[in-house]
């Protein structure tokens, strides 16, 4: 198990150092206009010009360039997303405070929205499953279907225009100034303001995970251990609950992590949608305006929540499934 | 003779599928008496399997037609409403499968497979029933009972699990045991020990057997009685002897003379049934085997054959006369043995 994690975690390394590789090369060699241009504004002298170019290091060759923000990753106190490294072209300030800022919003969306799309797909599948054919589960399945279908940034304005605009029963979007930290996502999230965020991102998921479990259900249910599960004389309820969804919710686990990992990475379409100033929000607004520091942040974050995600889904693996062991 | 345990009688078991109505089992019927085994013998999708399925109420009226009668201990099990049927299965008519390795389930440690049985059928607690599954390892001759108990079927053997899935169904002392190909799977060596257990476990637990096989060899030296079954039909029916020394159907000298010898140079190639089993959709009219049957005539592909008892209670279904049969058998048959 240790070496197994030692394994992961170098390879983890690689992964940030590729992904931060092709950002700064997408950005560097292909710039969409001179970033120390970008930085000092409009009305500007070529000395202010050529003075940001000098402070961003933009005069030096690739490499060095490369190996300043390569740095940034390295976890230890004074190199950790260095603030004169990392230092927006957009807001003038660390990356990081903006990152520490966002962080909770795109949690709080993150974690609500999986604990309503669990909640709802694996009964639903669950039910589809067992209840193959029957009116519920043709019912279900359509619901599944408009769910898998649906856009979601259609979804979303169709619930904003009902139950804002028309019912004005939910508040509307965004997180006012003054809602800090984990304190302003949590009271944002009591007040309701995170509630059709959070069920356009589950409808959606909901459906794709009542899909699954309703075929891993039914594929289970031909195993022959559920066959020797019945001659044994269990009553149906044990064999499907005991025996069937065992093996049907195992890969919900692996699902479940990848995806959680991908929307903590920013759930770039509802956050822009909603207007909440979480990490996707962010990731959209930087490359807008070619604000580099904040791009490279904002992807290798993303890049290294979606490899721990991974990692946690491998290891969860082992508890579930006990075929399965680390070397 | 005294009340048979199980009696099938006239037993029929039809799928309703798209591309048609498939006749799996039409109109089988078989006795045991306790402490006897029976072998029911045939290729695949002959029926054997799904005529014990049905028996043990695993194939529900839900997902096919069942007509006929299956009487254990005096009542129908066809007309047992499903709760009860649930305290038969499993305590006193119990079954183990072809294939071991996908019969456990793989996130269960063995142990508590086999006390789940237990617990289901007795009131007792978690810890005796679990006692009670290592002792059943034990008696299957599993080493370590108690640790093996504790591991998962990924850590067993094909033949050990086949044991443990053994040691499950013995577990309530079930009056019948069904063995659907137990050692289709298994190594030959194995396969011999595995057949010797069900045997001695059989007498020790004086439980009546039923053995499903598509291996002549096997039922012969385990097996008190054989039945022949052939798309969906019982061909011959008779005890051992009579199905090895004085087999009367042309499906079973197929089977008999289609197994290799070894104690005899190799002089001739194998000797195989030619053709292949009919679909069940739609079985040949009139003796179903009569394609592939060397010696049919005027009235095979007419008239189905009744199975008709020759002497004693062994039957074969064919039109031919029972002087054919034993002049064929006596001059073409056995003496290729």
């Amino acid at each position: 198990m240790g070496r197994y994690l030692i394994r992961r975690a170098l390879f983890m390394v690689l992964v940030i150092m590729i992904v931060s590789f092709l950002t700064f090369m997408i950005f560097v060699k292909l710039p969409a206009g001179d970033p120390a241009r970008r930085a000092v504004g409009r009305t500007t002298t070529p000395e202010q010009i050529e003075n940001a170019r000098l402070a961003f290091g933009l005069d030096k060759p690739l490499y060095v360039q490369y190996w300043r923000f390569l740095k940034g990753f390295i976890p230890y106190p004074g190199l950790w997303l260095d603030e004169d490294v990392y230092f927006s072209y957009g807001s003038f300030e660390p990356v990081k405070n903006e990152l520490g800022r966002r962080i909770p919003i795109t949690g709080i969306l993150a974690i609500g929205a999986a604990v309503i799309w669990l909640a709802i797909g694996i009964p639903i599948g669950i039910l589809s499953g067992v209840r193959r054919r029957s009116v519920a589960d043709r019912a279900a399945m359509i619901f599944a279907i408009v769910g898998v279908s649906m856009p979601i940034f259609w979804l979303a304005q169709l619930l904003l225009y009902a139950f804002w605009f028309k019912l004005q029963i939910l508040p509307s979007s965004g997180i006012p100034i003054g809602y800090v930290g984990w304190g302003g996502a949590v009271r944002a999230a009591l007040e309701g303001r995170f509630i059709l965020p959070w069920v356009s991102l589950a409808y959606i998921n909901a459906a794709f995970y009542a899909r699954m479990v309703r075929g891993n259900l039914i594929e289970t249910m031909n195993e022959d251990y559920i066959r020797t599960a019945r001659a044994k004389g269990l009553s149906e309820r044990r064999v499907i609950y005991k025996h069937g969804l065992r093996g049907a919710l195992t890969p919900v686990v692996t699902m479940l992590g990848l995806d959680v990992g991908l929307l903590l990475g920013g759930a770039f379409i509802t956050e822009t949608v909603f207007g909440l100033p979480g990490i996707g929000q962010l990731a959209v607004q930087s490359i807008g305006t070619n604000d580099f520091p904040t791009v490279m942040g904002v992807t290798v974050l993303g890049a290294f929540i979606i490899a721990i995600a991974n990692l946690v889904v491998d290891v969860a693996y082992a508890f579930v499934d006990p075929r399965v062991r680390y070397t | 003779m005294a009340q048979p345990l199980l009696e099938v009688k006239d037993l029929k078991v039809h799928f309703q599928t798209d591309d048609g109505l498939v006749k799996a089992v039409d109109g089988v019927s078989y006795s045991l008496q306790a402490g006897e085994t029976l072998g029911i013998v045939g290729e695949s999708g002959s029926g054997k399997s799904v005529s014990s399925l049905t028996v043990m109420g695993l194939i529900t009226p839900k997902q096919a037609n069942i007509t006929g009668e299956v009487f254990f201990q005096g009542q129908d099990l066809l007309k047992v409403p499903k709760d009860e049927m649930r305290t038969i299965r499993g305590e006193k008519i119990s079954m183990i499968f072809q294939d071991p390795m996908t019969s456990l389930h793989p996130f269960y440690k063995v142990g508590y497979q086999i006390s789940e049985a237990i617990l289901e059928h007795q009131d007792i607690s978690k810890k005796e029933a679990f006692d009670q599954a290592v002792e059943m390892l034990a008696r299957v001759n599993i080493p370590h009972p108690r640790d093996r108990a504790s591991q998962y079927p990924h850590e067993f053997s094909g033949g050990m699990r086949q044991r443990a899935m053994i040691a499950m169904a013995l577990s309530l002392n079930p009056d019948v045991l069904i063995a659907d190909e137990p050692t289709t799977a298994l190594d030959v060596t194995v396969q011999a020990q595995i057949l010797d257990l069900i045997d001695r476990l059989k007498s020790e637990f004086n439980a009546a057997v039923i053995i499903i096989t598509h291996d002549l060899g096997v039922v012969a030296e385990h097996c008190d009685n054989i039945m022949v079954m052939y798309a969906g039909k019982a061909a011959e029916y008779g005890n051992t002897d009579d199905i090895y020394y004085k087999p009367l159907h042309p499906y079973t000298w197929g089977l008999l003379s289609s197994i290799p010898r070894l104690d005899e140079e190799k002089k001739e190639r194998l000797n195989p049934i030619r053709g292949l089993p009919p679909s069940l959709i739609q079985v040949p009219p009139g003796c179903a085997f009569h394609p592939r049957c060397p010696y049919k005539f005027d009235p095979c592909d007419r008239d189905v054959p009744e199975l008709l008892p020759v002497d004693g209670h062994h039957a074969a279904a064919c039109h031919l006369s029972l002087a054919d049969k034993e002049k064929i058998r006596d001059e073409e048959v056995l003496v290729r043995r």
